[in-house]
């Protein structure tokens, strides 16, 4: 895969989505907070060695969430970000939604290169003038300034979820988007905070017979009615919103039949799907379940057409991995740009990535040195016994807490943003 | 102009405007609201030249304070010279017309429709018709969506070339990449086609329409549903069947149930542009599937136009329509398993009464109403009630009222006390509907159990709802039958209730008139100045200074004023202080207060309620 070689990443803790065009990458962490990195363009980069092209830097960073309490329940409401997604470009600035376990934001990011200058009643340095020496009027005048960079708060939809918020997808309609968390997805105007129409609701009258939750969700890229959710028991459900306004029906499911040999303890549990995503034309969904990605057809609903493992070492290791709760990692996955090519994180800083084309599988390593732009990037091995090549790494020595669950791929370029857990890299 | 000023009138000016630009929203919006004090200091030549140019860049600055502006700009050409210069105040609205806030946005455009009229035809060419253009041809969709509500005033002012640029703009957007434009152009195209000549509407918006109507996007194909009904009324009767009703049987057939909600939504308006005609023959069919729709929100806005689309169905075949085609659906409905889709059916169904007369009205119509009155929902069964009189007026009500009763008694005892609230609104209209015998029979006792209701609001509607039926039936039956039962309550042993005479005392003394508040209510509201609760004692002075107008002047100085004083010489500091300002007798500014104090307890009272709805 030549392509890898040429992947600047990025490390940040918690990082979350990527924006087309303008080269902006936004990224949450635990402490509320978002921080959006730029990309530097060629004609800013002045000398070969400050200005390489594609090094990210600072943009701005904000607080998003604080953490709240809620009264009613008596539960503390975490600051922690879920999701971030950009919205489509509607003028000179850009829009994000984030959102914590119960409030989604929007929020609006412009820039600001003007600042108006005058007073009438003070002078320059802000004194107040005496009122006798101000005998004529004077309007402001807006004089350029250094580039400020601006984010503020548009819209608070509160008060929607119940459970914790897992997903937020944007409709191609430029309108709404939905929100999932474990048991309800809403769908919201994005003008309309005080409102949202539930489309799925799968809370059962008993909540002794709650057999799953929702995982993820996501929208279709182009068709503005069609939305898919995965759920804890490894299955898909493909909705239409043409056909009721409670898409409590789904109009199509995607299940693999379970294999009865491999049945375990641990099956429920590794087949709960952790990351759904369309591709970008549309036609195939990808999803990650603990060990493996899969990719499906829209027009085949009876299994996967292409199925990578992604640690298939581990499924010896399940028992301990279930007892350091590593089980419940829930990792994401992504499309490169021309969905040729699908990514994903492991432990110990590993990612995979592997070529639908030739299906061959590929093992990463993210760490801070090899972030440089164009620099290669490391293949590496497990080693699961037998043979053991220089550079391997065994299997009991793989650190599991250095997850990669986080990562986003630019929607144009072979540029991929990793993020790196535990904050050990911000 | 501006220096010739004094220095004393030109201070406020100079606050003024430098709080255009103050940290605090507040401050900045209050100015922006004056901005015409501001242009009317600095004088028509400085607002051009200075005002105007800051305003234009001010876009960053708050929704709230853009919306100001907007709407400010809308009137201000006599201050920026008059109609000669209007076009100056082109610049800011434009750069307004491209934010992303929907409200301002729109704002901006009404105010630039608004001085589209201000300007010559001459300017429109030179200058408003390229500000459309550079909208329409913006890189972003915002403004994109702010040209297509721009074309419409400029087309009918401009020249004949003009004329077709704008036709290929609107063509344009209306195939646009972003579906927010093709919306904004779907909304606007009814709008566009009234200014456009017949033969353009038939060549051009038709094609427009059509493919709008098939759009990807369900949100745009049902904006052109709209469209679709204005189209309709503009082209004579036989282009009607061949150029638009292909389209809209489509949308009624939709694949989405959004657009066929808005069909439903719109059939009333869809009805008398299309004519009798064809509604006999498409829209009767239609109307039908749309009632039986699969989806729940399209029959509930069905549903709802079942009344207006049989009043306005052609008189000659009104009844037969009626009879076979739509009463079966409406049986169906009525057995509904969505209880939106039998509320809204039960708020037009009485209004079949009247359109088919007496006899059909008992055959057909009254099972329905019978089975909606013991319907599970309870605003099925209040949607009902409510519209009784048009029953009332074609077969009487006594038809109907032994289900009535039991109907009403249950929904008296719903657990759900915005239920309650909302039949105790109805018992004044029912009452007079089922006269006085009826009522003291059987709805009498109701009446009063709800002055003990455990919500206030109950209580307190209670207490209104007597006044209003003393107000219907009079004085002497006010004294035979509900006085005696209120003044009884004055001797509860629970307070709240204590108080309720007194509420009740508030609102029967003017009606009952002076006799029956000087001999019978009085002396129990004497009485109760001893209660031994405080709340009961306040309410006392209160109640004295309320009845006060009532009672004769020897009355007030020889009985109420000594009852009074010794109130405001009370050791409670609340009983004090109604009691004195009920002594000073200023009624209105007392009244006043006392209102902005009840209104502060109501909405406490409301917002506890409504964080208990939340729990649950």
């Amino acid at each position: 895969m030549g392509e890898d070689s040429e992947s600047p990443k990025i490390n940040h803790s918690f990082l979350r989505d990527y924006v087309t065009e303008e080269d902006l990458l936004a990224t949450g962490d635990k402490g509320g907070r978002v921080v959006i990195f730029q990309r530097e363009t060629e004609s800013k980069g002045e000398s070969e060695e400050l200005g390489e092209s594609g090094e990210y830097n600072v943009y701005s960073t904000f607080q998003s969430h604080e953490p709240d309490f809620d009264y009613l329940k008596s539960l503390e409401i975490e600051e922690k970000i879920n999701k971030i997604r950009w919205l489509p470009h509607q003028n000179a600035a850009h829009f994000l939604l984030s959102t914590n376990d119960k409030t989604i934001k929007l929020w609006k990011v412009s820039e600001r290169d003007k600042r108006p200058e005058g007073y009438n009643l003070k002078d320059e340095e802000g004194r107040i003038k005496d009122i006798s020496t101000v005998t004529s009027l004077r309007v402001p005048v807006l004089k350029p300034t250094d580039l400020m960079v601006e984010v503020r708060p548009r819209r608070i939809f509160a008060n929607g979820h119940t459970y914790h918020v897992n997903s937020i997808s944007v409709n191609s309609d430029d309108e709404t988007y939905l929100s999932a968390d474990d048991l309800r997805i809403n769908m919201w105007h994005l003008d309309i905070t005080d409102r949202s129409f539930n489309i799925v609701d799968i809370k059962p009258a008993n909540m002794e017979d709650l057999t799953e939750v929702i995982t993820a969700a996501e929208f279709h890229p182009q068709h503005c009615h069609l939305f898919v959710y995965s759920s804890s028991k490894g299955t898909l459900r493909l909705c239409d919103m043409r056909e009721s306004a409670l898409c409590d029906k789904h109009s199509k499911i995607f299940e693999e039949p379970e294999d009865p040999g491999n049945r375990s303890f641990f099956s429920e549990i590794v087949s709960s799907v952790s990351d759904v995503k369309f591709s970008h034309s549309g036609r195939y969904l990808l999803t990650r379940d603990y060990l493996t990605v899969k990719v499906w057809d829209l027009n085949m609903e009876k299994g996967p057409v292409e199925t990578y493992q992604v640690h298939e070492y581990l499924r010896s290791k399940l028992c301990s991995l279930y007892e350091n709760d590593c089980i419940f990692d829930k990792f994401e996955c992504v499309w490169n740009s021309t969905d040729s090519v699908i990514m994903t994180g492991a432990y110990n800083s590993f990612f995979r990535m592997f070529d639908r084309e030739t299906g061959r599988g590929v093992t990463l390593e993210a760490w801070r040195e090899n972030s440089k732009p164009r620099a290669v990037l490391r293949t590496r091995h497990v080693y699961t016994g037998g043979r053991r090549r220089r550079g391997d790494v065994g299997v009991d020595s793989l650190d599991f807490t250095k997850k990669i669950l986080h990562m986003a791929w630019h929607p144009a370029e072979n540029i991929i943003a990793i993020a790196t857990c535990n904050g050990v890299m911000q | 102009m501006a220096g010739a000023d004094s220095d004393d009138s030109l201070y406020p000016i100079a606050v003024l405007i430098d709080e255009l630009r103050n940290e605090d929203v507040q401050l900045r919006l209050n100015s922006i609201k004056k901005l015409s004090t501001i242009a009317l200091a600095l004088g028509v030549e400085r607002t051009r030249t200075e005002l105007l140019p800051f305003l234009t860049d001010t876009i960053y600055d708050e929704d709230e304070v853009l919306l100001a502006l907007a709407e400010q700009l809308g009137n201000f050409t006599m201050l920026v010279g008059g109609p000669e210069y209007v076009h100056c105040l082109l610049p800011p609205l434009e750069s307004l017309a491209t934010v992303e806030e929907t409200v301002v946005r729109d704002k901006a455009v009404e105010s630039l429709r608004k001085i589209s009229h201000e300007h010559s035809p001459v300017d429109l060419e030179v200058h408003f018709e390229p500000l459309v253009k550079r909208l329409a041809s913006g890189d972003w969709f915002t403004s994109r969506t702010s040209a297509c509500g721009l074309f419409s005033v400029c087309y009918p002012r401009v020249s004949s070339t003009v004329k077709a640029e704008i036709r290929q703009h609107f063509r344009t957007l209306c195939s646009d990449d972003t579906p927010m434009v093709r919306r904004a152009a779907a909304s606007k195209l009814g709008e566009f086609a009234k200014v456009l000549e017949l033969e353009y509407v038939k060549s051009d918006i038709i094609s427009l329409f059509t493919a709008l109507a098939s759009d990807e996007q369900d949100s745009v194909r049902l904006l052109a549903v709209e469209a679709g009904v204005s189209i309709a009324t503009l082209l004579p009767q036989e282009d009607l069947e061949a150029l638009v009703m292909p389209t809209l049987r489509q949308a009624a057939e939709d694949k989405s149930w959004r657009v066929r909600y808005m069909v439903a939504d719109k059939f009333s308006d869809l009805q008398k542009a299309v004519g009798p005609e064809i509604t006999k023959n498409d829209l009767v069919p239609a109307f039908q599937n749309l009632l039986k729709d699969c989806e729940a929100e399209v029959r509930a806005a069905a549903a709802n136009k079942v009344k207006e689309f049989c009043e306005n169905l052609p008189e000659d075949s009104r009844e037969t329509i009626i009879m076979t085609h739509i009463l079966p659906c409406v049986k169906e409905l009525v057995s509904d398993t969505n209880q939106h889709v039998k509320s809204a059916l039960a708020s037009v169904i009485m209004g079949l009464s009247t359109i088919l007369g007496k006899d059909n009205t008992i055959e057909h119509l009254l099972p329905l109403f019978l089975a909606q009155l013991k319907d599970e929902c309870p605003e099925v069964r209040l949607n009902i009630i409510s519209n009784l009189d048009c029953v009332n007026e074609v077969i009487g009500i006594r038809q109907l009222s032994q289900s009535l009763l039991p109907a009403i008694v249950e929904l008296a005892e719903d657990a759900k006390w915005r239920v309650r609230l909302a039949i105790i609104e109805y018992m004044p209209l029912l009452a007079g509907q089922l006269g006085v015998e009826f009522f003291d029979e059987k709805l009498n006792s109701l009446c009063m159990a709800w002055l003990v209701d455990h919500v206030y609001a109950i209580r307190e509607a209670a207490t209104c709802n007597l006044m209003k039926l003393v107000e219907k039936f009079g004085a002497e039956w006010a004294q035979n039958t509900i006085v005696p039962k209120v003044l009884g309550m004055a001797n509860d042993p629970n307070y709240l209730h204590r108080m309720t005479t007194l509420f009740c005392i508030n609102a029967l003394s003017e009606v009952c008139g002076q006799e029956i508040t000087t001999k019978h209510m009085l002396p129990v509201v004497f009485k109760m100045s001893n209660d031994q609760v405080a709340n009961v004692r306040f309410n006392v002075a209160k109640s004295l200074q309320k009845i006060g107008p009532v009672l004769d002047s020897n009355c007030l100085q020889t009985e109420v004023k000594p009852v009074l004083e010794k109130l405001a010489s009370d050791q409670d500091i609340d009983v004090k202080y109604f009691a004195q300002e009920a002594i000073s007798g200023e009624f209105s500014t007392i009244i006043l207060k006392y209102n902005l104090h009840r209104c502060k307890l109501m909405t406490q009272h409301y917002v506890t309620l409504k964080l208990k709805k939340q729990k649950t």
